[in-house]
């Protein structure tokens, strides 16, 4: 009996998948599009702001044309540093905590409030260090925005380093215990360099998020017109110089406002690189 | 004791060991001693609880979530478990080779070789201590120009010689081996199966195997271990290989050497 190899229906399951296909790009296509779009508005709008004044100098008042965004500059670079110096220790810490000694309601309780907080709109994670950083102390400060800026980091580094940690293979542990080290050298001198790409990598990406957050400045850091670096009074901060110049009526601070714009991105834009770096130094690390 | 016991000259020895996983009681009972520089092969089928016996001798089983150990080991007579004894002591002199490879992936063979080699050594000392390891487990004429390398270029059964050679460089008394052939191919198993044979001039070994051909080959005794019907795992028979291998004196035993088992 000679069955015949087309089977009724083969044309129609073709044409299907060509048009699946061919959905699947289009919509990809169009959220690629999308992205490529925003960035292409904000380098045409924002290269023109761009020079070396705009980065280094101080605000000028509306009306004196020139003038930058240096002290948003640094004030990013401190508020964020200061929040990442707080969030790495406790964020790494209880994460290897929870990959280590992970069992049991404690741990459990753990890993579902950090889920939580990470979905806490940034908003709220603002007014909350209002209510504790700023209200009581009757004035605006830079560190209460990085306190807020550490809520919002928590929950990434949390996770992210007990997926890291757990991802090292049980062997590589045993294998330190079994040469008679303690706990504590097998974890810092063996475990925890095998994670570190990844952890590095989960940092990146938490410092890219805040350094894009808005919300949680308004009311904590505020904003400032001079140098700033005493982390207990208002900051300057280059997102929040970027909403205050968008929402005002004059055309040269708008036009400011699309250069801050397209920095945060090249900031934003170079640290997801370099997390994408460390995220294939990990995966070439634990590959064998 | 039996006259046997006396004769043999044991370094390690169980006494009623019972080893579990939460309520789940995986070895039960257990009783051996293993003799002073010989091969000792532990075999059975898969869930028999061979390689939970193993890792009860140098308390790395412990380290598993909710696992316990009850009874004692003895090493040269003196408790493993008792209160007093430190456990990262025991594993220094009981190392251990696992079933698949785990060299450190982010030290040099050399750093490997000497992570648990005494700290403080000047730089000298500290190569020419790696070189007496990786010596001993036949690596080092491999290794020797590449001692600053990742231990992941190497293939998986140099790398197990690694592994063996970071075991060694701790000078321990006794080597545990689980399955250390068991990710390899035969021209790699080849190699550690004849490297035991001389790391056994130095060492008490204890291997599990689940290849009765690599126990035959390699070990000095043989014991079998079987689950009983509450899957808890039973010691069964132990005797010299030659012995256990061709008259066997209990059923079960010959049942599974003769692969008419199940």
């Amino acid at each position: 009996m000679n069955r015949d190899l087309s089977t009724r229906g083969l044309g129609r399951r073709r044409a299907m998948g060509s048009l699946g296909t061919g959905l699947a790009l289009f919509c990809a296509t169009l959220a690629a599009a999308a992205l490529l779009a925003i960035l292409g508005y904000v380098v045409v709008q924002g290269i023109g702001a761009i020079n070396w004044s705009f980065l280094t100098q101080l605000p000028h008042p509306v009306g004196v044309p020139g003038g930058g965004v240096g002290n948003g500059i640094l004030g990013s670079l401190i508020i964020i540093g200061t929040a990442t110096l707080m969030a790495v220790p406790i964020g790494l810490l209880t994460g290897i905590y929870l990959a280590l000694f992970g069992r049991g309601p404690v741990p459990e309780a753990l890993r579902f409030l950090s889920d939580v907080l990470s979905g806490v709109p940034s908003i709220a994670i603002g007014l909350f260090a209002y209510a504790v950083l700023v209200a009581p102390l009757k004035h605006f400060s830079a560190f209460s925005a990085s306190f807020g800026f550490m809520m919002l980091m928590l929950p990434l580094l949390v996770r992210t380093s007990e997926q890291a940690i757990r991802s090292v293979p049980q062997t590589v542990r045993e294998g330190a215990l079994a040469l008679g080290m303690s706990n504590f050298r097998a974890t810092v001198s063996i475990v925890l360099p095998t994670a570190m790409p990844a952890i590095i990598t989960a940092l990146l990406l938490a410092i890219a998020r805040v350094t894009g957050e808005t919300a949680p400045l308004l009311f904590t850091a505020f904003g400032s017109q001079f140098w700033e670096s005493n982390p207990g009074n208002p900051m300057a901060e280059l997102s929040l110089q970027v909403f205050t110049y968008a929402i005002s009526p004059y055309p040269s601070w708008q036009s400011q406002a699309w250069g801050g714009a397209l920095l945060l991105i090249v900031a934003v834009f170079v640290l997801s690189l370099g997390a994408r770096l460390f995220l294939r130094r990990a995966m070439q690390g634990s590959g064998t | 004791m039996s006259a046997e016991a006396v004769t043999v000259d044991h370094v390690l020895t169980t006494e009623d060991l019972n080893a579990y996983y939460g309520s789940r009681k995986a070895v039960g009972d257990v009783s051996i001693g293993f003799g002073r520089k010989a091969i000792t092969a532990l075999i059975g089928p898969s869930g028999c609880g061979k390689t939970t016996l193993l890792r009860c001798l140098n308390r790395i089983h412990e380290v598993s979530f909710d696992a316990r150990v009850q009874g004692s080991v003895r090493l040269d007579g003196q408790d493993i478990y008792s209160s007093g004894v430190d456990p990262m002591a025991i594993r220094r002199r009981i190392g251990m080779v696992f079933q698949r490879p785990n060299p450190f992936p982010t030290l040099s063979i050399l750093d490997n070789t000497l992570a648990c080699a005494a700290r403080g050594l000047n730089r000298k000392a500290r190569v020419e201590s790696a070189e007496r390891a990786l010596r001993q487990a036949a690596l080092w004429d491999e290794v020797k120009d590449k001692l600053k390398s990742n231990p992941l270029q190497l293939s998986g059964g140099q790398q197990q010689r690694l592994c063996i050679a970071r075991a060694v460089a701790a000078e321990p008394d006794v080597l545990l081996m689980d399955e250390p052939t068991a990710s390899l191919d035969p021209i790699a198993t080849a190699v550690i199966e004849e490297l035991m044979g001389s790391l056994a001039d130095e060492f008490t070994i204890v291997a599990v195997t689940h290849n009765m051909q690599q126990a035959a080959r390699v070990s000095d005794v043989t014991a079998f271990m079987l689950a009983d019907e509450d899957g808890i795992g039973r010691l069964i028979e132990v005797d010299e290989t030659a012995k256990l291998f061709t008259k066997p004196a209990n059923r079960k035993t010959e049942d599974y050497i003769t692969g008419r088992f199940g």
